[in-house]
């Protein structure tokens, strides 16, 4: 026998995301079709684009899922891409080598404000805000300019960054000169979605995947039942950080270049992404998901805009400010009108 | 050890910084038993209980469980579950965003081969643990979609499933209906059935004789008694909680005399706050002293936050001195001209770091409003004078209120209402966790104010005798709902079966 | 030792002994850190400097401390709202569009008021936004950390508005005639206007009483969300007037630039000054002496070589060691040790 399940505020809430998503790209398709937005490329550049914060919300969800929140993101990635790009290019180091030594900083970073936050019980905000202006300084040590890389710096991250994965043929579009144009995909995208895969599965059916929705659903409860909370939200940060790190390799592959203001709010895309993904910022409920959503609703905001072209850039980065805005506003009053319903 | 027995706890002992919560207390648990543990405010049953499942450690005594040699010592509620002892909260703790299945599973979730969580089999079990409480659930959705009762239920089925021996149910019945009680009485029953040892802790008097065996009742941190059922009628049992032997109740007269004007400064008709306290009635006429009486958890505290505005009244009509006024926040109380000394002082009255100038001159400021700031050289003023009168013993009146004494902080806040001179004051419980003497000044205040300032005043405490000699009049609760007044000749016998209700 | 403990407990202790700090490392590394001579009319040196451009940051500071104290979090949109402030300013006095006028569409004072007024009504939105939808201080004014600085990018028209106007300049360098830097008067008024009305009203008490304990406060009868809400619009008029002085500063509206990392300073001022990031009791002069520490530090880095963006890893350094050491956990495990070692120089 099988109940009916009674729509609850947070299924409404991912609903609402997805139908906003294929309600912007629909609106999209209309106005400027002529400039090919519907093609099936126009989304796959999408993917590309944001493969990077993919990854970086995958993280951000797992973090918010225990209750807190990471606002290092941006700054971790500038500092992995001024690495990798100035290792390359400067050290003439390896690209293996040195995307291993990305890993092993965010590891590093994330296990650092873990412990500030799992063990000395610090506001997640002020520690990760911290990490914040730390990420940020630390590109500038590395290197204050802006340096690029290029296939003399390094052949196997060119060649990494330039692969492209072209989708089976009858998916092309002839163009108007006749020929037959084969939508492609970059590896990084293939990435990305296995990151998301992954850390889908980890949060269903293990069981650390289970404490961080248990922590953040009731942290006292948690304890109760004997859950160890501080290491579950050391761990958090520790994941948010290595795949923040992972998206810092992916952003660097797309963009082959570093500088001090290189993902600068980034943070702000990722929060929006899984808050617009039905995340709650309280906690306890979310999944990798909607944030998936959520990300592809922040990158149809921008290509929106950039579309456009006579929009400034910067309309994006308000539309997705007052859409994050609106989903709290949103959750907030979901959750005042259970509060007095159970009461 | 007698095979019967699960739990001996004796001679146990345990001080808090300033306080005595436990001292040479015992008890004992059997099994197949369900046994209350009664008690009022302080009488220590929360701290036995936590230091039995290990949330607190011991100063002095012995517990032993059955199974174990020797006296055996609980780190943490953990430690507690693995020898079988498994509590079950008055505030549920669970997760409400997971499933009804992860609940009963979380921290041992049954694993398939390569190491994941089994959903399948988990659900499975869930259900079979839910279909044998004869609970039809979907155990698939969020917790946070069924009632309250259910959630309680669930808390138990977990307890239970994790192979309890004892079982500890802390006021598990404060937010369910009589019949959600019901459902929770029979899983008691049949868990009584098949051996389990049952703590019971709650106030509700028809809970105790519906359901249990024994009685153990706490007082003062001591240990005041084991009783069956059978041998103890409800006055009996309330006289045990309250330390009164019954036979010999001295009727005690009410010191001062005090005449009543006929004005009539508040009248609440049908006032009411969902899930907290039904409709009442409440009248208090000029220079008039009203107890409000009833075991902890009846309800008289939430009836005058509901006059009060701290609870915000969701029906009925508010007329002070005549005119009706629609109270939506503490302010507008204030304003009407009522004060409240609440009874929770930790979390409703004392600002910690506050001086206890700034603590003393606080409500009279808020009702001056935030451009007539009281000038400093009059703030000084009020504070020495309420220091002098009330006989507040600080180091300065520039003292953080949180370095003082439980009877002087309740002092102050005293003070803080006085200093508005209102005329209608509402002191709940000003006399918990305060010493003798200062208990009794606290009655003579009360009585003096009333007398000369014309000021009316509630009056609630858990001690009878207090309000004995205070009160014109009582104002009976019970079970969350106001079930009576008694006025005129009032001996103690009389109060305690008000209390007590039905069943005589 | 008895007094120096006793010394160590009072509040302005820790503000006191790192801004002394901080200026000794200096007289030791440049013996002349504390000379002032005066070429042009003007003063000039490290201090007056120090002075000249902590002014933001301690205008900054006045509001942040009240956000802190009354709602346990902190505002980080202070820096974005500065330049947010500085565009509106900008683009009013230049009209729509232009991005360098040698002439004003409307007088000064209009469009320095109604910058500032745009400050205030970022600080309504975050403070509508904490106090009656609830919601976590940082995330409401995450909002605005990135939506003011596009904002403010919009009204320039994604450009760097120049005002080369010589009044303009007056607020944030020197008027004519007066030897001291008028930043200076600025942080010194908002600081004077700030503690008169914590002086002669009860706000202070008021904060005070809702960041200790807010459910008590209510039952006093003081309104808990009037009075947080209040704190942020303080705080968003604060990062307005800072906004204006900066843009004065450089005559132009530099929307990625005006107030870049300034949320920072102006939270370590507060924490420096001896205030618990956890809320309740304050003391505005300890972070008004923060704030100048902050600029001695920022200072010294810039004299040692280190560039304005590489300072932040000190200061998030900084950071964390303040909150480490203000942690409950931290300072319970400290009482401990102290303990254990009493215990074992007893036994011994």
């Amino acid at each position: 026998m099988k109940t009916k399940k009674k729509l609850d505020s947070n299924t409404v809430l991912i609903i609402i995301t997805i139908c906003l998503f294929v309600f912007m790209y629909a609106v999209g398709c209309a106005i400027y079709q002529n400039k090919g937005f519907g093609n099936l490329q126009t989304f796959l550049n999408i993917l590309i684009n944001n493969a990077g914060l993919i990854c970086v919300t995958c993280g951000m969800t797992c973090v918010m899922l225990t209750g807190g929140i990471d606002i290092s993101v941006g700054s971790v990635i500038a500092m992995d891409c001024m690495l990798l790009v100035y290792g390359m290019t400067e050290w003439h180091m390896g690209a293996v080598p040195m995307v291993l030594l990305v890993l092993l900083i965010g590891l590093v970073f994330g296990l650092v404000q873990g412990f500030l936050v799992g063990y000395l019980q610090i506001q997640p905000f002020i520690v990760t805000m911290a990490g914040m202006f730390f990420g940020r300084g630390m590109t500038a040590v590395i290197c204050s300019g802006q340096i690029s890389i290029t296939e003399a710096d390094n052949p196997t991250f060119y060649a990494w960054a330039n692969t492209k994965i072209n989708l089976p043929e009858f998916l092309g579009q002839v163009n108007k000169h006749g020929k037959v144009v084969v939508p492609y995909m970059r590896p990084t995208v293939l990435i990305a979605i296995i990151v998301l895969v992954i850390i889908f599965l980890m949060l269903k059916y293990t069981k650390f995947g289970r404490n961080l929705y248990a922590v953040g659903g009731n942290q006292t409860s948690a304890t109760m039942m004997g859950l160890n909370v501080k290491k579950t939200k050391m761990l958090s940060h520790v994941l948010s950080s290595f795949l923040c790190s992972i998206g810092g390799i992916l952003y660097c592959l797309n963009t082959m270049s570093g500088s001090v203001n290189q993902a600068r709010g980034l943070e702000m895309d990722a929060i929006a992404s899984a808050v617009i993904g039905g995340t709650l910022l309280t906690g306890g409920v979310g999944n990798v998901i909607g944030s998936f959503f959520g990300v592809l609703i922040n990158g149809t905001i921008t290509v929106l805009v950039n579309t456009n072209g006579k929009l400034l850039s910067s309309w994006a980065n308000i539309a997705t400010a007052a859409l994050l805005c609106v989903f709290i506003i949103l959750q907030s009053v979901f959750a005042l009108v259970k509060a007095r319903r159970n009461k | 050890m007698d095979e019967n027995l699960l739990i001996t706890m004796r001679d146990i002992s345990k001080s808090f910084p300033g306080v005595r919560a436990l001292s040479h207390a015992q008890f004992t648990l059997r099994k197949g038993e369900i046994h209350a543990l009664m008690g009022e405010n302080g009488a220590g049953k929360s701290t036995l209980i936590k230091v039995l499942t290990g949330v607190y450690s011991l100063d002095a005594g012995e517990i032993h469980v059955a199974g174990f040699d020797g006296p055996v010592v609980n780190h943490s509620t953990l430690e507690a579950q693995e020898k079988g002892i498994a509590t079950v909260y008055q505030e549920v703790n669970l997760c409400p965003n997971l499933t009804v299945a992860e609940n009963l599973f979380i921290g041992r979730e049954p694993k398939t081969k390569i190491g994941t969580i089994d959903w399948r089999e988990m659900n499975k079990r869930a259900k079979d643990i839910m279909d044998g409480l004869d609970i039809k659930i979907d155990v698939t959705i969020a917790l946070e979609n069924y009632s309250l009762a259910i959630q309680q239920m669930i808390a138990i089925a977990r307890a239970v499933d994790m192979d309890c021996k004892v079982l500890i149910l802390d006021e598990p019945t404060s937010s369910l209906d009589d019949n959600e009680v019901e459902k929770l009485f029979k899983v008691m029953r049949d868990l009584k059935a098949k051996g389990v040892g049952i703590i019971f802790v709650t106030h509700f008097l028809e809970q105790v004789y519906a359901v249990c065996d024994t009685i153990t009742v706490l007082r003062n941190g001591e240990f005041a008694g084991e009783y069956t059922v059978e041998e103890m009628p409800r006055v009996k049992l309330v006289a045990a909680m309250l330390g009164k032997d019954f036979d010999d109740l001295a009727s005690i007269k009410k010191e001062g005399a005090g005449h009543v004007s006929d004005e009539v400064v508040i009248d609440a008709k049908n006032l009411s706050h969902k899930g907290k306290i039904k409709p009442f009635d409440f009248q208090i006429r000029k220079g008039e002293v009203v107890g409000v009486t009833g075991l902890l958890g009846s309800g008289r505290s939430e009836m005058v936050r509901c006059i009060y505005g701290a609870d915000r009244a969701q029906s009925g009509t508010l007329q002070v001195k005549g005119k009706t006024v629609n109270i939506k926040e503490p302010i507008d109380a204030i304003k009407a001209g009522m004060g409240y000394l609440p009874d929770d002082r930790k979390a409703d009255g004392c600002i910690g770091d506050l001086s206890v100038r700034e603590n003393i001159i606080l409500a009279l400021q808020a009702r001056n409003g935030l451009f007539k700031k009281i000038p400093a050289a009059k703030q000084n003023e009020i504070a020495d004078k309420f220091i002098d009168m009330l006989q507040i013993k600080t180091a300065s009146r520039e003292t953080p209120i949180n370095q003082l004494s439980g009877g002087n902080q309740q002092k102050v806040i005293l003070a803080r209402w006085l200093c508005t001179h209102p005329d209608f004051l509402i002191l709940d419980e000003p006399t918990r966790g305060i010493d003798i003497g200062t208990k009794t000044e606290f009655q003579k205040l009360a009585l003096k104010f009333a007398e000369e300032e014309g000021m009316s005043i509630v009056f609630i405490s858990s001690e009878i005798e207090e309000m004995l000699r205070t009160c014109t009049r009582m104002y009976v609760m019970r079970d969350g709902a106001q079930v009576g007044e008694i006025s005129g000749e009032m001996t103690q016998e009389t109060v305690m079966a008000a209390i007590a209700g039905g069943g005589e | 030792m008895e007094n120096f403990k006793k010394l160590t407990k009072k509040p302005l202790f820790l503000p006191i002994f790192c801004l002394i700090l901080v200026l000794l490392i200096n007289l030791i590394k440049s013996p002349d850190f504390f000379a002032i001579k005066i070429s042009n009319g003007v003063l000039f040196g490290r201090v007056i400097d120090i002075l000249n451009r902590g002014s933001e940051i301690a205008i900054l500071a006045v509001g942040q401390t009240l956000v802190v104290a009354v709602s346990a979090g902190t505002d980080i949109s202070v820096g974005s709202v500065m330049s947010l402030s500085a565009c509106s300013c900008c683009m009013l006095l230049a009209g729509y569009g232009n991005t360098n006028v040698s002439a004003l569409v409307m007088p000064i004072a209009v469009g320095m008021i109604a910058g500032v007024l745009m400050g205030g009504v970022c600080g309504a939105f975050n403070g509508a936004l904490v106090s009656k939808l609830k919601i976590q201080p940082m995330v409401a004014t995450l909002i605005l950390f990135t939506a003011a600085r596009a904002i403010g990018l919009l009204l320039c028209n994604n450009q760097i508005t120049y005002i080369r106007v010589e009044e303009y300049k007056y607020l944030g360098n020197f008027i004519p005639g007066c030897p001291i830097p008028t930043p200076v008067f600025v942080a010194i008024a908002v600081i004077l206007v700030v503690a008169i009305f914590l002086r002669k009203t009860a706000l202070g008490l008021y904060i005070q009483s809702v960041g200790i304990n807010s459910r008590a406060a209510r039952i006093s009868g003081i309104n808990s969300d009037v009075i947080c809400f209040i704190c942020y619009v303080i705080c968003g008029l604060c990062a307005g007037i800072a906004g204006i002085v900066a843009s004065s500063r450089i005559y132009s509206a530099d929307s990625n630039n005006i107030g870049l990392n300034y949320e920072l300073d102006a939270i370590l001022a507060v924490a420096l000054g001896g205030n618990s990031l956890g809320g309740g009791k304050f003391n505005l002069a300890g972070s008004i002496i923060g704030a100048y520490t902050i600029q001695a530090i920022t200072t010294t880095l810039l004299a040692m070589g280190v560039s304005t963006d590489v300072a932040p890893v000190f200061k998030a350094i900084i950071v964390i060691i303040i909150v480490v050491v203000q942690a409950p956990v931290f300072k319970a495990y400290m009482a401990a040790r102290k303990a254990q070692k009493a215990h074992v120089k007893e036994a011994a």
